[in-house]
């Protein structure tokens, strides 16, 4: 293995980390604040990468895609809190994961519906389509290096908005008493709203974003809702940092997985069994991540209640 | 009798009569099908001694469900490509008989619970859902990436498991044999719940710290519940691989794990027979509404939605006229 391979697969794990990140972070968000499960994020994610593929193909712009992406999984988490969500604020868990799991059968249903069973393809703008030389001789997509700069610059932003603005104070009071900061003349149910709305437009931009890497397909959102939960399970609810940290862990522990471990059991067994084995552990590894933090600490890195 | 056990004696009889019926009119898919709502309906009862019992929301009982599916794929295909499973220290066969089968579904899965049930326990609520969902979906994840069963593509069994002195490929008696199964696990899990033990766990669902007080541990009460859950989940699993004569990663999706919650929900959370009532409800809507649309998920999904949303009690609430099962 060389050197510049480890690497590139280090920045791919990344890349891969800040896009769970956008997914866990609007998921976090909406438990702290609202203490909602919410198994449709997935759906949400699924219908940003949707709208991005239609809108770009249509219109042949990708920034134009990714308006309408974030616009359309906004819309959609607003109108899914306002109708389905907002009953189940007092529900035990159950009833929401109930909910929430008939939510994603009338979104992925509905979506085949007016898309049909092909897949989409969203493509690259031209202008990101090259690779980067990175220092070091390194050749690097550059689409992939944009994604983990925007994914950055969206966890900064998120920081700023919640430490630094009258939403993000709202929030966080929210997430501590929801019944004093409603005695206190904060319209709880619009900023329960607004904190749907964004978490949903952080999925949606998600999806549009890795729509242009894979294919965009329904149920494309359910693999990465159930990594975000691993990464919120780790990071532990409510906190944005929890997230953040979780993602990159969880998208290094991944990648780097499926490139080491093949590896390494070929040192000691034969090429193809080497090969079925590693991979095979390679898919388990997060989840044995998961299962050591919490032996380790039972409500996440940054948890501060289980 | 009240009403609730009127509903559970008609359910319970409408199940047996109905493939009798077919049997005397020839109608060996109507057979099936009921055959598909006992084995279901037997995973439903397995989870609502987590969930009912227990308070315990799994979203990863497809992990058991799928692990009893695949103790049958494993021991069967070995059995049918005379190959041994394991030949060092000691050699195991692969094996036809169902009776063996089930034994070893219902080890693996009660060992498989065990294990996902001590770490996941260790939390609660919101943590305890996505956690069960993830160890399931790692599972998944395992069974495809792993090539020697299958991957991605499942295995198939040409003919079903026998049991002794039945003939299992007549459809009439592999249904008895599910149906004997079903009816022996409900009457297990209305044992449990009057059992002490059955009590305890109800007490530590309500109020876990009186239970604690009095010198029991709730931890050990659900792990043990979670266990026996698992296990006949497993059971499950395994009858469900033998119907098809097939057993694939599907079987460990987390959509898995949905519809068995869906079917305890559909019926009534935390009632004897609501299993029963939802996967009976569960498999006519899928037959009905999926020969009206190729999109019955969505009417499906609407359904769920009211139900969750306006009809609390589910199917057998609704018509015993009480809303919550216990309080």
């Amino acid at each position: 293995m060389t050197f510049i391979l480890f690497i590139e697969q280090l920045l791919n794990g990344l890349q891969f980390g800040v896009m769970l990140f956008l997914m866990a972070a609007g998921l976090t968000l909406v438990f702290g604040v609202m203490g909602l499960i919410n198994l449709a994020h997935g759906s949400l994610y699924m219908v940003g990468a949707f709208a991005a593929a239609a809108v770009a193909g249509w219109s042949g712009s990708f920034l134009l895609g990714l308006a309408a992406a974030l616009a359309a999984a906004a819309a959609a988490g607003a109108l899914v809190e306002m109708l389905v969500i907002r009953r189940l604020y007092d529900r035990d868990h159950l009833d929401q994961v109930l909910a929430t799991f008939a939510l994603i059968l009338i979104f992925s249903e509905g979506t085949r519906y007016i898309f049909g069973s092909f897949p989409l393809f969203l493509d690259i703008p031209d202008a990101l389509s090259g690779p980067v030389i990175l220092p070091g001789g390194i050749a690097y997509p550059a689409y992939r290096l944009a994604i983990i700069v925007t994914g950055l610059v969206i966890a900064a932003g998120l920081f700023l908005l919640i430490a630094r603005t009258r939403l993000g104070v709202r929030i966080r009071a929210g997430e501590a008493d929801r019944e004093m900061i409603a005695a206190l003349g904060v319209d709880i149910s619009r900023l329960y709203t607004i904190v749907f709305a964004l978490g949903a437009a952080l999925a949606g931009l998600a999806g549009a974003l890795v729509g242009a890497i894979q294919s965009v397909q329904v149920g494309m959102g359910e693999p990465v809702l159930i990594l975000a939960f691993v990464v919120i399970v780790i990071g532990g609810i409510g906190s944005i940092k929890g997230a953040l940290i979780g993602s990159v862990l969880v998208g290094l522990t991944d990648t780097m997985g499926k490139l080491l471990l093949p590896a390494l059991f070929g040192l000691f067994m034969d090429n193809s069994s080497a090969q079925a084995t590693g991979s095979a552990i390679a898919s388990m590894l997060i989840y044995i991540l998961m299962a050591l933090v919490l032996i380790w600490r039972p409500q996440g890195l940054f948890g501060a209640r289980a | 009798m009240n009403r609730e056990g009127l509903i559970n004696a008609a359910l319970f009889l409408g199940l047996l009569a109905v493939p009798l019926w077919a049997y005397a009119a020839d109608e060996p898919f109507t057979i099936t099908l009921a055959t598909k709502v006992a084995i279901l309906a037997l995973a439903g009862v397995g989870l609502n001694i987590a969930l009912g019992l227990g308070g315990l929301v799994s979203l990863g009982h497809a992990a058991f469900f799928g692990l009893g599916g695949y103790a049958m794929g494993v021991l069967a295909s070995h059995a049918q490509d005379y190959s041994a499973l394991m030949e060092w220290p000691f050699v195991i066969e692969g094996t036809k008989s169902m009776p063996v089968i089930w034994l070893v579904a219902v080890l693996v899965s009660a060992l498989a619970a065990l294990a996902i049930g001590a770490l996941s326990l260790r939390t609660s609520g919101v943590y305890f859902i996505m956690i069960t969902l993830a160890f399931g979906q790692m599972f998944y994840y395992l069974s495809i990436s792993w090539p020697a069963y299958g991957g991605e593509d499942g295995l198939s069994i040409y003919v079903r498991n026998g049991f002794p002195g039945l003939n299992t490929l007549d459809p009439i008696q592999f249904f008895g044999i599910c149906f004997a199964l079903l009816a022996l696990a409900l009457w297990l899990n209305a044992r449990l719940a009057r059992s002490p033990f059955g009590l305890a766990l109800n007490a530590a669902r309500q109020v876990p710290m009186r239970v604690e007080t009095v010198g029991l541990s709730p931890f050990r009460l659900r792990l043990i519940a979670f266990t026996i859950s698992g296990a006949i989940t497993g059971l499950a699993g395994a009858l469900f691989a033998d119907l098809n004569r097939f057993v694939s990663p599907t079987m460990f999706s987390w959509h898995t794990s949905g519809e068995i919650m869906i079917f305890i929900i559909l019926g009534g959370v935390g009632r004897l027979y609501g299993p029963v009532a939802g996967a009976a409800l569960y498999i006519t809507l899928e037959h009905v509404l999926g020969g009206l649309s190729e999109f019955w998920h969505v009417y499906l999904g609407l359904l769920l939605l009211l139900v969750v949303l306006f009809a609390r009690g589910g199917l057998i609430g609704l018509l015993a006229g009480r809303k919550v099962a216990h309080d």
